[in-house]
Protein backbone atom coordinates (compact mmCIF):
# COMPACT_ATOMS: atom_id res chain seq x y z
CA UNK A 1 0.00 0.00 0.00
CA UNK A 2 1.59 3.56 -0.27
CA UNK A 3 1.81 5.69 2.02
CA UNK A 4 3.13 9.27 3.08
CA UNK A 5 6.06 9.89 5.16
CA UNK A 6 5.30 13.38 7.37
CA UNK A 7 8.16 15.55 8.45
CA UNK A 8 9.38 18.41 9.09
CA UNK A 9 12.91 19.62 9.12
CA UNK A 10 14.50 16.55 8.51
CA UNK A 11 12.46 14.94 10.97
CA UNK A 12 10.41 12.38 10.16
CA UNK A 13 6.80 12.68 12.18
CA UNK A 14 4.69 9.83 11.17
CA UNK A 15 4.03 7.78 8.63
CA UNK A 16 0.52 7.25 7.17
CA UNK A 17 -0.77 4.77 4.53
CA UNK A 18 -3.35 5.48 2.55
CA UNK A 19 -6.05 2.90 2.87
CA UNK A 20 -8.74 5.24 2.39
CA UNK A 21 -10.16 6.15 -1.19
CA UNK A 22 -9.84 9.65 0.10
CA UNK A 23 -6.88 10.86 2.64
CA UNK A 24 -7.97 14.55 3.12
CA UNK A 25 -5.23 17.27 4.89
CA UNK A 26 -5.65 20.12 6.25
CA UNK A 27 -5.53 22.34 9.63
CA UNK A 28 -9.08 21.17 11.10
CA UNK A 29 -9.14 18.18 13.52
CA UNK A 30 -11.60 15.91 11.02
CA UNK A 31 -9.27 15.71 8.56
CA UNK A 32 -7.69 12.33 8.33
CA UNK A 33 -4.13 13.89 8.12
CA UNK A 34 -4.14 16.94 10.12
CA UNK A 35 -1.61 19.34 10.61
CA UNK A 36 -1.94 22.36 12.83
CA UNK A 37 0.31 25.08 11.68
CA UNK A 38 -1.76 28.10 10.39
CA UNK A 39 0.07 28.00 6.95
CA UNK A 40 -2.30 25.20 6.52
CA UNK A 41 -5.90 25.90 5.58
CA UNK A 42 -8.83 24.02 7.33
CA UNK A 43 -9.26 21.70 4.23
CA UNK A 44 -5.84 22.50 2.27
CA UNK A 45 -5.78 19.31 -0.06
CA UNK A 46 -7.02 15.62 -0.56
CA UNK A 47 -5.49 12.32 -2.04
CA UNK A 48 -7.97 10.37 -4.16
CA UNK A 49 -6.65 6.81 -4.10
CA UNK A 50 -7.60 4.26 -6.70
CA UNK A 51 -6.27 1.15 -6.52
CA UNK A 52 -2.33 1.60 -7.02
CA UNK A 53 -3.36 5.24 -7.92
CA UNK A 54 -2.65 8.94 -5.92
CA UNK A 55 -3.78 11.86 -6.79
CA UNK A 56 -3.20 14.94 -4.98
CA UNK A 57 -6.11 17.59 -5.57
CA UNK A 58 -5.41 21.29 -3.79
CA UNK A 59 -8.70 22.10 -2.52
CA UNK A 60 -8.37 25.71 -3.07
CA UNK A 61 -6.08 26.60 -0.19
CA UNK A 62 -5.09 30.22 0.92
CA UNK A 63 -1.09 29.19 0.47
CA UNK A 64 -1.44 26.39 -2.55
CA UNK A 65 -0.18 22.93 -2.28
CA UNK A 66 3.36 22.48 -3.90
CA UNK A 67 5.17 19.12 -5.11
CA UNK A 68 8.96 19.06 -6.10
CA UNK A 69 8.91 22.84 -6.08
CA UNK A 70 6.16 23.51 -8.26
CA UNK A 71 2.74 24.67 -7.10
CA UNK A 72 -0.25 22.20 -8.46
CA UNK A 73 -3.75 21.96 -8.65
CA UNK A 74 -4.27 18.34 -9.75
CA UNK A 75 -1.36 16.01 -9.45
CA UNK A 76 -0.76 12.10 -10.45
CA UNK A 77 1.59 11.35 -7.30
CA UNK A 78 4.79 9.27 -8.21
CA UNK A 79 6.88 7.72 -6.16
CA UNK A 80 9.64 9.92 -3.72
CA UNK A 81 7.07 13.03 -4.84
CA UNK A 82 7.30 15.62 -2.11
CA UNK A 83 4.33 17.74 -1.00
CA UNK A 84 5.44 20.69 0.88
CA UNK A 85 2.74 22.61 2.80
CA UNK A 86 4.39 25.25 4.65
CA UNK A 87 7.26 23.73 6.73
CA UNK A 88 5.58 20.23 6.92
CA UNK A 89 6.68 18.06 3.92
CA UNK A 90 5.15 14.72 3.04
CA UNK A 91 6.94 12.18 1.03
CA UNK A 92 4.90 10.13 -0.84
CA UNK A 93 5.99 6.24 -1.20
CA UNK A 94 4.18 4.24 -3.56
CA UNK A 95 3.47 0.69 -3.58
CA UNK A 96 6.41 -1.17 -2.37
CA UNK A 97 8.76 -2.45 -5.30
CA UNK A 98 8.92 -6.08 -5.61
CA UNK A 99 12.49 -8.03 -4.90
CA UNK A 100 14.67 -7.15 -7.52
CA UNK A 101 15.83 -9.10 -10.86
CA UNK A 102 12.53 -9.28 -12.85
CA UNK A 103 12.74 -6.48 -14.78
CA UNK A 104 8.64 -5.59 -15.04
CA UNK A 105 8.20 -5.61 -11.09
CA UNK A 106 5.15 -3.38 -10.99
CA UNK A 107 3.15 -4.89 -13.52
CA UNK A 108 4.36 -8.58 -12.10
CA UNK A 109 2.36 -7.67 -9.00
CA UNK A 110 -0.97 -7.38 -11.19
CA UNK A 111 -0.89 -10.56 -12.50
CA UNK A 112 -1.10 -12.21 -9.19
CA UNK A 113 -4.58 -10.47 -8.87
CA UNK A 114 -7.14 -13.09 -9.47
CA UNK A 115 -9.00 -12.06 -12.50
CA UNK A 116 -12.03 -13.42 -14.61
CA UNK A 117 -11.57 -13.88 -18.08
CA UNK A 118 -14.38 -14.21 -20.06
CA UNK A 119 -15.45 -16.26 -23.01
CA UNK A 120 -16.27 -13.64 -25.47
CA UNK A 121 -12.61 -12.28 -25.23
CA UNK A 122 -11.31 -15.75 -25.13
CA UNK A 123 -12.43 -15.66 -28.44
CA UNK A 124 -11.34 -12.63 -29.77
CA UNK A 125 -8.05 -13.26 -27.95
CA UNK A 126 -7.77 -16.82 -30.06
CA UNK A 127 -8.31 -15.00 -33.10
CA UNK A 128 -5.84 -12.47 -32.63
CA UNK A 129 -3.15 -14.79 -31.68
CA UNK A 130 -4.07 -16.83 -35.02
CA UNK A 131 -3.65 -13.46 -37.05
CA UNK A 132 0.14 -12.99 -34.93
CA UNK A 133 0.78 -16.43 -35.87
CA UNK A 134 -0.57 -16.08 -39.51
CA UNK A 135 1.43 -12.95 -39.48
CA UNK A 136 4.66 -14.98 -38.20
CA UNK A 137 4.69 -17.33 -40.89
CA UNK A 138 4.23 -21.37 -40.95
CA UNK A 139 6.17 -24.06 -40.06
CA UNK A 140 6.97 -25.66 -36.91
CA UNK A 141 8.65 -21.61 -35.33
CA UNK A 142 5.11 -20.39 -36.64
CA UNK A 143 3.31 -23.01 -34.04
CA UNK A 144 5.21 -21.90 -31.13
CA UNK A 145 4.93 -18.45 -32.13
CA UNK A 146 1.38 -19.03 -32.22
CA UNK A 147 1.13 -20.50 -28.87
CA UNK A 148 3.20 -17.52 -27.32
CA UNK A 149 1.19 -14.56 -29.35
CA UNK A 150 -2.08 -16.53 -27.76
CA UNK A 151 -0.72 -16.43 -24.44
CA UNK A 152 0.19 -12.57 -24.89
CA UNK A 153 -3.03 -12.01 -26.63
CA UNK A 154 -5.20 -13.32 -23.58
CA UNK A 155 -3.37 -11.60 -21.20
CA UNK A 156 -3.71 -8.30 -23.44
CA UNK A 157 -7.48 -9.20 -23.24
CA UNK A 158 -7.98 -9.50 -20.17
CA UNK A 159 -6.04 -5.81 -19.50
CA UNK A 160 -8.97 -4.53 -21.52
CA UNK A 161 -11.88 -6.94 -19.58
CA UNK A 162 -10.83 -6.09 -16.37
CA UNK A 163 -10.63 -2.46 -17.02
CA UNK A 164 -14.05 -2.67 -18.74
CA UNK A 165 -15.54 -4.39 -15.27
CA UNK A 166 -13.34 -1.82 -13.05
CA UNK A 167 -10.97 -4.66 -11.40
CA UNK A 168 -7.63 -3.44 -13.64
CA UNK A 169 -5.62 -1.59 -11.18
CA UNK A 170 -3.53 -0.34 -13.72
CA UNK A 171 -4.14 1.91 -16.14
CA UNK A 172 -5.02 0.25 -19.37
CA UNK A 173 -2.19 1.56 -21.51
CA UNK A 174 0.43 -0.33 -19.17
CA UNK A 175 -1.25 -3.52 -19.82
CA UNK A 176 0.15 -4.46 -23.39
CA UNK A 177 3.50 -3.44 -21.90
CA UNK A 178 3.25 -5.92 -19.40
CA UNK A 179 1.58 -8.77 -21.63
CA UNK A 180 4.57 -7.98 -23.88
CA UNK A 181 6.91 -8.37 -21.19
CA UNK A 182 5.20 -11.54 -19.19
CA UNK A 183 6.26 -14.66 -21.66
CA UNK A 184 9.60 -13.22 -21.85
CA UNK A 185 10.04 -12.55 -17.72
CA UNK A 186 8.30 -16.20 -17.43
CA UNK A 187 10.88 -18.48 -16.63
CA UNK A 188 13.44 -16.09 -14.32
CA UNK A 189 10.07 -14.77 -12.59
CA UNK A 190 8.43 -17.87 -11.55
CA UNK A 191 11.72 -19.47 -10.06
CA UNK A 192 11.03 -17.55 -6.62
CA UNK A 193 7.48 -18.68 -5.74
CA UNK A 194 7.66 -22.25 -4.61
CA UNK A 195 11.37 -22.11 -4.24
CA UNK A 196 12.44 -24.49 -1.72
CA UNK A 197 14.83 -23.67 1.73
CA UNK A 198 17.40 -21.04 0.64
CA UNK A 199 20.59 -22.65 -0.29
CA UNK A 200 22.22 -20.74 1.66
CA UNK A 201 20.56 -22.22 4.96
CA UNK A 202 22.32 -23.51 7.43
CA UNK A 203 21.52 -27.53 7.53
CA UNK A 204 20.37 -28.51 10.74
CA UNK A 205 20.54 -32.44 12.39
CA UNK A 206 19.85 -34.01 15.37
CA UNK A 207 21.57 -36.69 16.87
CA UNK A 208 19.90 -39.12 19.54
CA UNK A 209 21.54 -39.47 22.52
CA UNK A 210 19.81 -41.99 24.18
CA UNK A 211 17.34 -45.28 23.05
CA UNK A 212 18.16 -48.11 21.33
CA UNK A 213 19.39 -46.15 18.49
CA UNK A 214 21.96 -43.70 20.30
CA UNK A 215 24.69 -41.92 18.47
CA UNK A 216 22.28 -42.12 15.14
CA UNK A 217 22.19 -38.86 13.01
CA UNK A 218 19.16 -37.45 11.20
CA UNK A 219 19.58 -34.28 8.75
CA UNK A 220 16.86 -32.21 8.57
CA UNK A 221 16.97 -31.70 5.20
CA UNK A 222 13.32 -31.75 4.12
CA UNK A 223 10.76 -28.80 5.45
CA UNK A 224 9.10 -31.02 7.98
CA UNK A 225 10.37 -34.26 9.65
CA UNK A 226 8.19 -36.00 12.13
CA UNK A 227 9.38 -37.37 15.30
CA UNK A 228 8.16 -40.02 17.58
CA UNK A 229 6.14 -42.64 18.39
CA UNK A 230 2.39 -42.58 16.00
CA UNK A 231 -0.58 -42.41 18.81
CA UNK A 232 1.95 -41.89 21.87
CA UNK A 233 3.75 -38.62 21.23
CA UNK A 234 5.07 -37.20 18.10
CA UNK A 235 6.63 -33.71 17.58
CA UNK A 236 7.50 -32.28 13.62
CA UNK A 237 10.79 -30.46 13.41
CA UNK A 238 10.00 -27.81 10.76
CA UNK A 239 12.74 -25.91 8.39
CA UNK A 240 11.87 -22.47 8.00
CA UNK A 241 13.81 -19.54 6.54
CA UNK A 242 14.15 -18.24 9.88
CA UNK A 243 15.56 -21.90 11.09
CA UNK A 244 13.89 -24.61 12.72
CA UNK A 245 11.22 -24.71 14.66
CA UNK A 246 9.91 -27.62 16.77
CA UNK A 247 5.68 -28.35 17.70
CA UNK A 248 3.80 -30.83 19.44
CA UNK A 249 1.61 -32.76 17.18
CA UNK A 250 0.15 -35.38 19.23
CA UNK A 251 -0.10 -37.42 22.79
CA UNK A 252 -0.82 -36.39 25.92
CA UNK A 253 2.44 -34.82 27.22
CA UNK A 254 4.83 -32.29 25.10
CA UNK A 255 8.16 -32.45 23.65
CA UNK A 256 10.81 -30.85 26.18
CA UNK A 257 13.55 -28.91 24.97
CA UNK A 258 16.44 -28.31 27.43
CA UNK A 259 14.42 -29.77 30.22
CA UNK A 260 11.41 -27.81 29.83
CA UNK A 261 7.94 -28.47 28.57
CA UNK A 262 7.43 -26.61 24.97
CA UNK A 263 3.98 -24.89 24.60
CA UNK A 264 1.31 -25.20 21.89
CA UNK A 265 3.09 -22.92 19.44
CA UNK A 266 5.83 -23.63 17.20
CA UNK A 267 9.55 -23.43 19.73
CA UNK A 268 12.51 -21.98 17.96
CA UNK A 269 15.33 -24.51 18.23
CA UNK A 270 18.76 -23.31 19.06
CA UNK A 271 22.18 -24.94 18.25
CA UNK A 272 22.85 -27.84 20.88
CA UNK A 273 19.71 -27.72 21.85
CA UNK A 274 18.61 -31.20 23.84
CA UNK A 275 15.22 -32.30 22.62
CA UNK A 276 13.06 -34.89 24.66
CA UNK A 277 10.44 -36.84 23.27
CA UNK A 278 8.57 -40.01 23.85
CA UNK A 279 11.28 -40.95 26.69
CA UNK A 280 14.26 -40.53 23.93
CA UNK A 281 16.86 -37.50 24.49
CA UNK A 282 18.41 -36.29 21.04
CA UNK A 283 20.46 -32.94 20.78
CA UNK A 284 20.15 -30.44 18.03
CA UNK A 285 22.59 -28.49 16.04
CA UNK A 286 23.57 -26.64 12.97
CA UNK A 287 25.82 -28.27 10.46
CA UNK A 288 28.82 -26.48 9.27
CA UNK B 1 -28.26 -36.47 10.82
CA UNK B 2 -25.57 -34.60 12.69
CA UNK B 3 -22.20 -35.20 11.61
CA UNK B 4 -20.00 -33.25 14.22
CA UNK B 5 -19.06 -37.12 15.20
CA UNK B 6 -17.84 -37.95 11.84
CA UNK B 7 -15.91 -35.13 10.10
CA UNK B 8 -12.94 -33.10 12.15
CA UNK B 9 -12.95 -30.02 10.21
CA UNK B 10 -9.90 -27.39 11.04
CA UNK B 11 -9.03 -24.17 9.53
CA UNK B 12 -6.97 -21.58 8.62
CA UNK B 13 -7.17 -18.02 6.74
CA UNK B 14 -4.09 -15.39 6.42
CA UNK B 15 -3.75 -12.65 4.43
CA UNK B 16 -0.38 -13.45 3.51
CA UNK B 17 2.86 -11.43 3.32
CA UNK B 18 2.33 -8.61 0.56
CA UNK B 19 -1.45 -8.45 0.31
CA UNK B 20 -2.81 -5.36 3.37
CA UNK B 21 -6.23 -7.10 3.07
CA UNK B 22 -7.73 -10.16 3.39
CA UNK B 23 -10.31 -11.06 0.71
CA UNK B 24 -10.85 -14.77 0.86
CA UNK B 25 -13.63 -15.99 2.77
CA UNK B 26 -14.15 -19.76 4.56
CA UNK B 27 -17.21 -21.15 6.53
CA UNK B 28 -18.16 -24.57 7.97
CA UNK B 29 -20.73 -26.15 9.18
CA UNK B 30 -20.03 -29.92 10.69
CA UNK B 31 -23.27 -30.93 11.77
CA UNK B 32 -24.73 -30.67 8.40
CA UNK B 33 -21.26 -31.30 7.00
CA UNK B 34 -20.78 -28.21 4.86
CA UNK B 35 -17.28 -26.28 4.08
CA UNK B 36 -17.29 -23.05 2.11
CA UNK B 37 -14.18 -21.49 0.73
CA UNK B 38 -13.85 -18.65 -1.70
CA UNK B 39 -11.58 -16.42 -2.78
CA UNK B 40 -12.59 -12.90 -3.78
CA UNK B 41 -11.85 -10.65 -6.61
CA UNK B 42 -12.37 -6.53 -6.65
CA UNK B 43 -10.78 -3.22 -6.01
CA UNK B 44 -11.07 -1.63 -2.68
CA UNK B 45 -13.17 -4.49 -0.69
CA UNK B 46 -14.88 -5.27 -3.19
CA UNK B 47 -13.48 -8.90 -2.88
CA UNK B 48 -14.11 -9.28 0.36
CA UNK B 49 -17.73 -8.44 0.13
CA UNK B 50 -17.96 -11.10 -2.83
CA UNK B 51 -16.28 -14.29 -0.96
CA UNK B 52 -18.20 -13.05 2.28
CA UNK B 53 -21.58 -13.26 0.66
CA UNK B 54 -20.84 -16.88 -1.39
CA UNK B 55 -20.09 -18.02 2.05
CA UNK B 56 -22.75 -16.67 3.97
CA UNK B 57 -25.79 -17.47 1.32
CA UNK B 58 -24.53 -20.91 0.43
CA UNK B 59 -24.09 -21.71 4.01
CA UNK B 60 -27.20 -20.18 5.37
CA UNK B 61 -29.82 -21.24 2.86
CA UNK B 62 -27.88 -24.90 3.19
CA UNK B 63 -28.73 -24.95 6.73
CA UNK B 64 -32.12 -23.95 6.39
CA UNK B 65 -32.97 -26.61 3.76
CA UNK B 66 -31.19 -29.56 5.76
CA UNK B 67 -33.47 -28.97 8.60
CA UNK B 68 -36.47 -29.92 6.42
CA UNK B 69 -34.84 -31.91 3.94
CA UNK B 70 -31.75 -34.66 3.87
CA UNK B 71 -29.26 -34.65 0.93
CA UNK B 72 -30.58 -38.59 -0.25
CA UNK B 73 -33.85 -37.71 -0.32
CA UNK B 74 -35.51 -38.70 -2.99
CA UNK B 75 -36.94 -35.86 -5.73
CA UNK B 76 -40.62 -36.97 -6.59
CA UNK B 77 -40.23 -35.42 -10.08
CA UNK B 78 -37.22 -36.90 -11.60
CA UNK B 79 -36.49 -39.69 -9.13
CA UNK B 80 -32.84 -38.58 -8.02
CA UNK B 81 -31.58 -37.65 -5.41
CA UNK B 82 -32.22 -33.86 -4.37
CA UNK B 83 -28.17 -33.43 -3.27
CA UNK B 84 -26.94 -31.54 -6.63
CA UNK B 85 -29.86 -29.84 -7.40
CA UNK B 86 -29.47 -28.44 -3.56
CA UNK B 87 -26.23 -27.53 -3.93
CA UNK B 88 -26.80 -25.68 -7.41
CA UNK B 89 -29.18 -23.41 -6.87
CA UNK B 90 -27.63 -21.97 -3.65
CA UNK B 91 -24.71 -21.63 -5.64
CA UNK B 92 -26.64 -20.21 -8.10
CA UNK B 93 -28.74 -17.79 -5.36
CA UNK B 94 -25.07 -16.89 -4.12
CA UNK B 95 -24.11 -15.84 -7.97
CA UNK B 96 -27.53 -13.70 -8.37
CA UNK B 97 -26.71 -11.78 -5.01
CA UNK B 98 -23.02 -11.32 -6.11
CA UNK B 99 -23.86 -9.81 -9.15
CA UNK B 100 -26.92 -7.31 -8.46
CA UNK B 101 -24.96 -6.49 -5.42
CA UNK B 102 -22.31 -5.98 -8.00
CA UNK B 103 -24.81 -4.13 -10.59
CA UNK B 104 -26.88 -1.74 -7.84
CA UNK B 105 -23.56 -0.37 -6.15
CA UNK B 106 -20.40 1.28 -8.15
CA UNK B 107 -18.05 0.46 -5.78
CA UNK B 108 -19.12 -3.06 -6.23
CA UNK B 109 -18.90 -3.50 -9.80
CA UNK B 110 -16.62 -6.34 -10.69
CA UNK B 111 -16.60 -8.10 -7.89
CA UNK B 112 -16.65 -11.34 -8.31
CA UNK B 113 -15.24 -14.63 -6.47
CA UNK B 114 -14.15 -17.91 -7.21
CA UNK B 115 -15.83 -20.77 -5.18
CA UNK B 116 -15.26 -24.35 -4.02
CA UNK B 117 -17.88 -25.99 -1.35
CA UNK B 118 -18.38 -29.45 -0.30
CA UNK B 119 -20.88 -31.78 1.38
CA UNK B 120 -21.01 -34.33 2.78
CA UNK B 121 -23.48 -37.20 3.11
CA UNK B 122 -23.88 -40.55 3.39
CA UNK B 123 -20.57 -41.75 2.67
CA UNK B 124 -20.08 -39.23 0.10
CA UNK B 125 -18.62 -36.26 -1.27
CA UNK B 126 -20.39 -33.71 -3.31
CA UNK B 127 -17.97 -30.72 -4.78
CA UNK B 128 -18.97 -27.82 -6.20
CA UNK B 129 -16.35 -25.60 -7.69
CA UNK B 130 -15.61 -22.66 -9.95
CA UNK B 131 -12.37 -20.76 -10.85
CA UNK B 132 -9.22 -21.78 -9.16
CA UNK B 133 -9.85 -22.59 -5.76
CA UNK B 134 -9.26 -26.10 -5.42
CA UNK B 135 -9.94 -29.44 -3.32
CA UNK B 136 -7.69 -32.40 -2.98
CA UNK B 137 -7.50 -35.90 -1.43
CA UNK B 138 -5.30 -37.24 0.98
CA UNK B 139 -6.60 -40.64 1.00
CA UNK B 140 -4.29 -43.80 2.12
CA UNK B 141 -0.38 -42.76 0.86
CA UNK B 142 -1.65 -40.66 -1.98
CA UNK B 143 -2.22 -36.94 -2.21
CA UNK B 144 -4.21 -35.86 -5.18
CA UNK B 145 -5.81 -32.78 -6.62
CA UNK B 146 -9.83 -33.49 -7.12
CA UNK B 147 -11.16 -30.72 -9.03
CA UNK B 148 -9.89 -28.85 -12.60
CA UNK B 149 -9.74 -25.42 -12.25
CA UNK B 150 -11.28 -23.28 -14.64
CA UNK B 151 -8.36 -21.16 -15.41
CA UNK B 152 -7.05 -20.03 -18.61
CA UNK B 153 -3.56 -22.12 -17.68
CA UNK B 154 -6.08 -25.33 -17.29
CA UNK B 155 -7.73 -24.71 -20.46
CA UNK B 156 -4.30 -24.56 -22.24
CA UNK B 157 -2.88 -27.60 -20.53
CA UNK B 158 -5.88 -29.53 -21.81
CA UNK B 159 -5.37 -27.77 -25.15
CA UNK B 160 -2.02 -29.21 -25.36
CA UNK B 161 -0.46 -25.89 -26.06
CA UNK B 162 1.59 -26.06 -22.62
CA UNK B 163 2.91 -28.35 -20.70
CA UNK B 164 2.18 -29.26 -16.57
CA UNK B 165 5.66 -28.21 -16.64
CA UNK B 166 5.42 -24.99 -18.21
CA UNK B 167 2.35 -24.25 -16.78
CA UNK B 168 4.00 -24.03 -12.73
CA UNK B 169 6.14 -20.97 -14.30
CA UNK B 170 3.79 -19.02 -16.29
CA UNK B 171 3.14 -15.63 -15.36
CA UNK B 172 -0.99 -15.95 -15.56
CA UNK B 173 -1.96 -18.33 -13.22
CA UNK B 174 -4.40 -15.76 -11.81
CA UNK B 175 -7.12 -15.60 -14.72
CA UNK B 176 -9.90 -17.61 -14.51
CA UNK B 177 -12.79 -18.39 -16.96
CA UNK B 178 -15.68 -19.29 -14.77
CA UNK B 179 -16.17 -17.36 -11.25
CA UNK B 180 -19.41 -16.52 -9.10
CA UNK B 181 -20.77 -12.99 -9.64
CA UNK B 182 -19.78 -12.17 -12.51
CA UNK B 183 -22.31 -12.84 -15.07
CA UNK B 184 -26.51 -13.29 -14.60
CA UNK B 185 -25.80 -16.98 -14.72
CA UNK B 186 -23.45 -19.48 -13.83
CA UNK B 187 -23.20 -23.22 -14.04
CA UNK B 188 -21.00 -24.66 -11.26
CA UNK B 189 -19.25 -27.54 -11.96
CA UNK B 190 -20.64 -30.68 -9.46
CA UNK B 191 -19.54 -33.96 -8.96
CA UNK B 192 -20.15 -36.72 -6.43
CA UNK B 193 -17.54 -38.71 -5.32
CA UNK B 194 -17.53 -41.88 -2.40
CA UNK B 195 -15.18 -40.83 0.69
CA UNK B 196 -13.29 -43.57 3.17
CA UNK B 197 -12.71 -43.25 7.12
CA UNK B 198 -9.72 -41.96 7.19
CA UNK B 199 -9.46 -39.50 3.97
CA UNK B 200 -8.67 -35.85 4.55
CA UNK B 201 -9.96 -33.24 1.84
CA UNK B 202 -7.97 -30.16 1.67
CA UNK B 203 -10.00 -26.94 0.24
CA UNK B 204 -7.95 -24.36 -0.47
CA UNK B 205 -7.33 -20.70 -2.61
CA UNK B 206 -4.50 -20.09 -4.79
CA UNK B 207 -2.70 -18.73 -2.44
CA UNK B 208 -1.44 -21.87 -1.33
CA UNK B 209 -1.18 -24.46 -4.09
CA UNK B 210 0.83 -21.26 -6.04
CA UNK B 211 3.18 -21.08 -2.84
CA UNK B 212 3.49 -24.77 -2.29
CA UNK B 213 4.10 -27.85 -4.23
CA UNK B 214 1.95 -30.06 -4.50
CA UNK B 215 4.34 -32.55 -3.10
CA UNK B 216 5.35 -30.11 -0.12
CA UNK B 217 1.41 -30.12 0.65
CA UNK B 218 1.11 -33.53 0.46
CA UNK B 219 4.18 -34.68 3.07
CA UNK B 220 2.35 -31.83 5.51
CA UNK B 221 -0.71 -33.74 5.58
CA UNK B 222 1.01 -36.98 5.91
CA UNK B 223 3.23 -36.11 8.60
CA UNK B 224 1.03 -33.79 10.44
CA UNK B 225 -2.44 -35.55 9.47
CA UNK B 226 -2.90 -36.51 13.59
CA UNK B 227 -3.43 -33.06 14.67
CA UNK B 228 -5.27 -31.06 12.05
CA UNK B 229 -5.58 -27.83 13.18
CA UNK B 230 -1.78 -27.95 13.21
CA UNK B 231 -1.52 -28.97 9.68
CA UNK B 232 -3.80 -26.11 8.59
CA UNK B 233 -1.49 -23.52 10.48
CA UNK B 234 1.63 -25.26 8.92
CA UNK B 235 0.14 -25.41 5.02
CA UNK B 236 -0.54 -21.50 5.89
CA UNK B 237 3.07 -20.82 7.07
CA UNK B 238 5.01 -23.00 4.21
CA UNK B 239 2.82 -20.61 2.04
CA UNK B 240 3.83 -17.16 3.68
CA UNK B 241 7.66 -18.69 3.94
CA UNK B 242 7.38 -19.07 -0.09
CA UNK B 243 6.62 -15.70 -0.07
CA UNK B 244 2.82 -15.63 0.61
CA UNK B 245 1.90 -12.94 -2.11
CA UNK B 246 -1.31 -13.61 -1.78
CA UNK B 247 -4.24 -14.67 0.65
CA UNK B 248 -4.23 -18.21 2.18
CA UNK B 249 -6.83 -20.08 3.16
CA UNK B 250 -7.15 -23.91 3.74
CA UNK B 251 -10.08 -25.81 4.70
CA UNK B 252 -9.20 -29.57 6.37
CA UNK B 253 -12.02 -32.30 6.76
CA UNK B 254 -11.26 -35.66 8.08
CA UNK B 255 -13.88 -38.40 7.68
CA UNK B 256 -13.52 -40.01 10.98
CA UNK B 257 -16.12 -43.07 10.37
CA UNK B 258 -18.66 -44.07 7.71
CA UNK B 259 -21.92 -42.37 8.14
CA UNK B 260 -24.48 -43.99 5.77
CA UNK B 261 -27.73 -42.15 5.37
CA UNK B 262 -30.46 -43.81 7.37
CA UNK B 263 -32.65 -45.57 4.59
CA UNK B 264 -35.95 -47.39 4.55
CA UNK B 265 -39.11 -47.49 6.48
CA UNK B 266 -37.19 -47.22 9.93
CA UNK B 267 -35.77 -43.96 8.71
CA UNK B 268 -39.14 -42.82 7.44
CA UNK B 269 -40.59 -43.75 11.33
CA UNK B 270 -37.74 -41.82 12.95
CA UNK B 271 -37.78 -38.68 10.56
CA UNK B 272 -41.70 -38.72 11.33
CA UNK B 273 -41.54 -39.66 15.40
CA UNK B 274 -38.98 -36.02 15.03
Amino acid sequence: MAKLILSMDGLVLKEIPLAKERTTIGRKPHNDIQIDNLAVSGEHAVIVTILNDSFLEDLGSTNGTVVNGNAIKKHFLQNNDIIELGKYKLKFVGEAAPAAGAAPAGEKADFEKTMVLRPSQMKAAADQAKAMAAAAGGGAAGAQAAAVAQRAAAVQAVGATATAAGIADKDPAKAPAAAAAAPAAAVPASATATAPAKPGQPMGAIQLLSGANAGKELELNKPLTTLGKPGVQVAVLTRRPQGYFITHVEGSSRPAVNGQQIGAAPHALKDHDVIELAGVKMEFFIKA
Amino acid sequence: MDLTQTLEIASCTDPGMVRSHNEDSIAADAANGLVVLADGMGGYNAGEVASGMATTVIITEMQQILTAARPYDIDQRNNQEIATRLVREQVLKANTSIYQAAQSQPQYAGMGTTLVTCLFFDNRILVAHLGDSRLYLQRGGSFRQVTRDHSLLQEQIDSGLITAEQAKKAQHKNLVTKALGIDPSVEPEIHEYPTKPGDIYLLCSDGLCDMVEDDDIGMTLQALGANLKLAAQQLVQMANDNGGRDNVSVILVRVLREYPGPRGVMAKVFAWLK
